[in-house]
């Protein structure tokens, strides 16, 4: 097969001026890869800075609940509060020993752009994050931390201003700027070797959970469930067990208001994402009879992308993987029965593979064990999820604090760190 | 095949007198294609020696602010590619100079890459610029442009300043038509410094190939054009007359490219 290619997906769909970069950036990365004193160094970092290996919870209550045995991966309670820190922190080694100085990034929801500003901060190196305007206006909280954290945050006005016309602003930057400065891709796609290095910084995931159910069960789970944007916390989570034919994977990806709505972020489930190349790579993505890009939906921002990572395109296509999608509604019950049964607040991405979950449970024979990701938390999405929620307790405080602010005049603000592309 | 022209562009190009050629850029759609047409007469009219039509995508990485920007409005305001591909197959007819397609590999892929390619080899387009094609994934556009084209439809290739001279001499070895030199690190739109960098760059993608040089990115003026008198065959100028399209009209623009010759 050809490098940076999974069956017929993958490839590194490239402007020339990106080509040396790219070859560069293959090296240094295959390099660490067959480097053991760099995942050495890696596991230190996870360890020491964002309390790694995550627990593996058994959720005591809800396994009582569906009579089968469920475990949830805690990547809640990583630094930042996802498993986007495994890849941030990954490729900032890796910017580290390719000697640039400047990070870049996209972010949709904000949680990348967030995790990769921590990873800028904590390494020293100047950081600009790419954000939808749409985006910014819907997840100030996280812009806020951005710019706290010392990163630049650029509203990008282009195209549909949502995360792909981020990742679009975020390569045109690149173009210009590829001596000094390394792209964070926050996801296991774009071109070679992106969706391959992205995939093995997260393998930390499933490499983690496997020995974990084997220490606390003594045996291997009849199914993985993760949700499906990009694919990174999927893929983490499923490479544990890709050897393990008797372990059945779930990606899960968000059926928004429904897939007979077309209203959805559904590229595989869903029979709708056809073959093409955008972005640096070639995938299924949603996408008109002429080749453009559609608007996708979903309560999850983090789930609202056009195209999928190529390895799990190709894991759709070969079986390996089995495909579902939850709709915003199912998201929502299964957030709050996550939180009444367990005391955990999971982020609304991974509500999805919760949801999935708990609809399936009947399907599986008593005592049975699976794995949930919980990729990330929820209650610094305390907008979003209130939002979803329509908690009208919160409504009223926000409509409180803003009279509050309007009574009160500006003073001594610091300058905001946000600048126009 | 290609049955419009008995020429190839790269003869069309060396057969005419001119020192300094320019080649023009029009983003499809935008603001509609009623505006092209009279955009493109102007252009003809002041003597524009080839056209780039670019068929909008929603995706466009090699693109800068303005020109991704038309992309969108264009796609927004319900461009379809079948009513390009339609404009462009009168454009050949219409005008006496050579036109190009430049566009991304989705929108061909969309079409079937082969359909596509013996679609616009036989309405008579001759050359296509796919800026996210690499050479090394580029193996079938390049056997149908031959397949189809019969040399009349080249397959042009980019060399830019980050391109080490090994890998120029490999693009620049088989290249047909003419082959585009980007003028800096960046997308288009943005200021290019025509300074002996760009002129030692030249002078790089001069020796690594024998097809006729034309530069873009960041093209603006006469002087840029003066400047590059004797280094290139072309000088492609796209954003900066989208720019003078918008605040001015089309009869504007035919006096900035008369204004440029």
């Amino acid at each position: 097969m050809k490098k940076g290619y999974f069956g017929t997906f993958g490839g590194a769909y490239i402007p020339e001026i990106l080509h040396e970069t790219f070859r560069r950036l293959t090296e240094a990365y295959e390099q660490a890869r067959n480097d053991p004193g760099f995942w050495q160094d890696y596991l230190h970092v996870m360890e020491n800075y964002s309390g790694r290996p995550t627990p593996l919870t058994f959720a005591e209550n809800l396994s009582a609940h569906f009579g089968r045995r469920i475990y949830i991966k805690r990547e809640d309670l990583n630094q930042t509060g996802a498993h986007k820190a495994n890849n941030v922190m990954g490729q900032g080694l890796l910017v580290r020993r390719m000697g640039k100085k400047r990070v870049i990034a996209e972010t949709g929801a904000g949680q990348h752009g967030v995790a990769t500003a921590t990873m800028a901060a904590r390494m020293g190196f100047e950081c600009v994050i790419y954000m939808g305007a749409k985006d910014v206006e819907r997840q100030r909280p996280n812009v806020f931390w951005m710019q706290q954290l010392g990163a630049t945050v650029v509203p990008v006005t282009s195209g549909s201003a949502i995360l792909k016309d981020a990742i679009n602003e975020a390569l045109r930057d690149w173009v210009g700027s590829m001596d000094e400065t390394h792209y964070v891709l926050g996801t296991a796609c774009g071109a070679h070797p992106f969706p391959e290095m992205v995939s093995w910084f997260q393998s930390i995931i499933g490499v983690e959970a496997r020995r974990q159910i084997l220490e606390q069960v003594g045996s291997l789970p009849q199914r993985v469930y993760a949700c499906v944007g990009g694919g990174s916390n999927a893929m983490g989570i499923f490479q544990g067990f890709l050897d393990d034919p008797q372990v059945e994977l779930v990606g899960v990806e968000a059926a928004g208001e429904g897939i007979a709505s077309g209203r959805h972020a559904s590229r595989l489930a869903s029979g709708d994402g056809r073959q093409g190349i955008a972005h640096g790579y070639r995938t299924l993505f949603l996408q008109d009879d002429d080749g453009q890009m559609r608007e996708t939906h979903s309560v999850a921002a983090g789930l609202d992308y056009v195209g999928v990572s190529p390895i799990l395109a190709h894991l759709h296509a070969t079986g390996r993987v089995r495909f579902e999608a939850a709709d915003d509604r199912e998201v929502i019950a299964a957030i709050k029965m996550l939180m009444r049964h367990e005391g955990l607040i999971g982020a609304l991405e991974s509500a999805h593979a919760v949801a999935r979950a708990f609809a399936e449970m009947p399907s599986l024979p008593r005592e049975a064990i699976v794995i949930i990701n919980l990729s990330g938390r929820g209650d610094k999405d305390i907008f979003t999820i209130a939002d979803a929620l329509d908690d009208p307790g919160w409504r009223s405080f926000i409509l409180d604090k803003a009279r509050q602010y309007q009574n009160r005049p500006v003073n001594c603000l610091p300058p905001a760190r946000t600048s126009e592309p | 095949m290609n049955t419009v022209f008995s020429s190839s562009l790269e003869t069309r190009i060396r057969n005419k007198a001119d020192s300094m050629q320019i080649m023009s850029h029009l983003v499809l759609g935008y603001p509609s294609l009623e505006e092209n047409r009279l955009v493109m007469d102007r252009m003809v009219d002041a003597g524009v020696h080839m056209i780039e039509l670019q068929i909008p995508f929603s995706e466009p990485i090699a693109d800068g602010p303005i020109i991704a920007r038309a992309n969108q409005e264009s796609i927004e305001r319900g461009f379809r590619v079948e009513e390009g591909l339609r404009f462009i197959a009168e454009s050949v007819l219409r005008y006496p100079i050579p036109i190009l397609i430049m566009t991304y590999t989705n929108i061909i892929m969309a079409r079937g890459m082969e359909a596509f390619i013996k679609h616009v080899a036989d309405m008579g387009v001759q050359g296509l610029i796919v800026p996210d094609l690499p050479l090394e994934e580029a193996g079938p556009a390049l056997h149908w442009c031959r397949h189809y084209g019969q040399g009349h439809l080249d397959w042009i290739r980019l060399f830019t300043p980050t391109t080490p001279d090994a890998r120029l001499h490999l693009l620049g070895r088989e290249a047909s038509g003419l082959v585009y030199c980007v003028a800096r690190r960046g997308v288009t739109g943005q200021r290019t410094q025509f300074d002996p960098a760009l002129m030692e760059f030249l002078t790089r993608c001069r020796a690594a190939t024998h097809v006729p040089l034309a530069l873009g990115f960041g093209v603006r003026s006469r002087d840029d054009i003066v400047s590059l008198q004797g280094q290139v065959e072309i000088a492609v100028v796209g954003t900066a007359a989208i720019e003078i399209h918008v605040a001015q009209g089309a009869d504007a623009v035919g006096q900035f490219f008369a204004g440029l010759m």
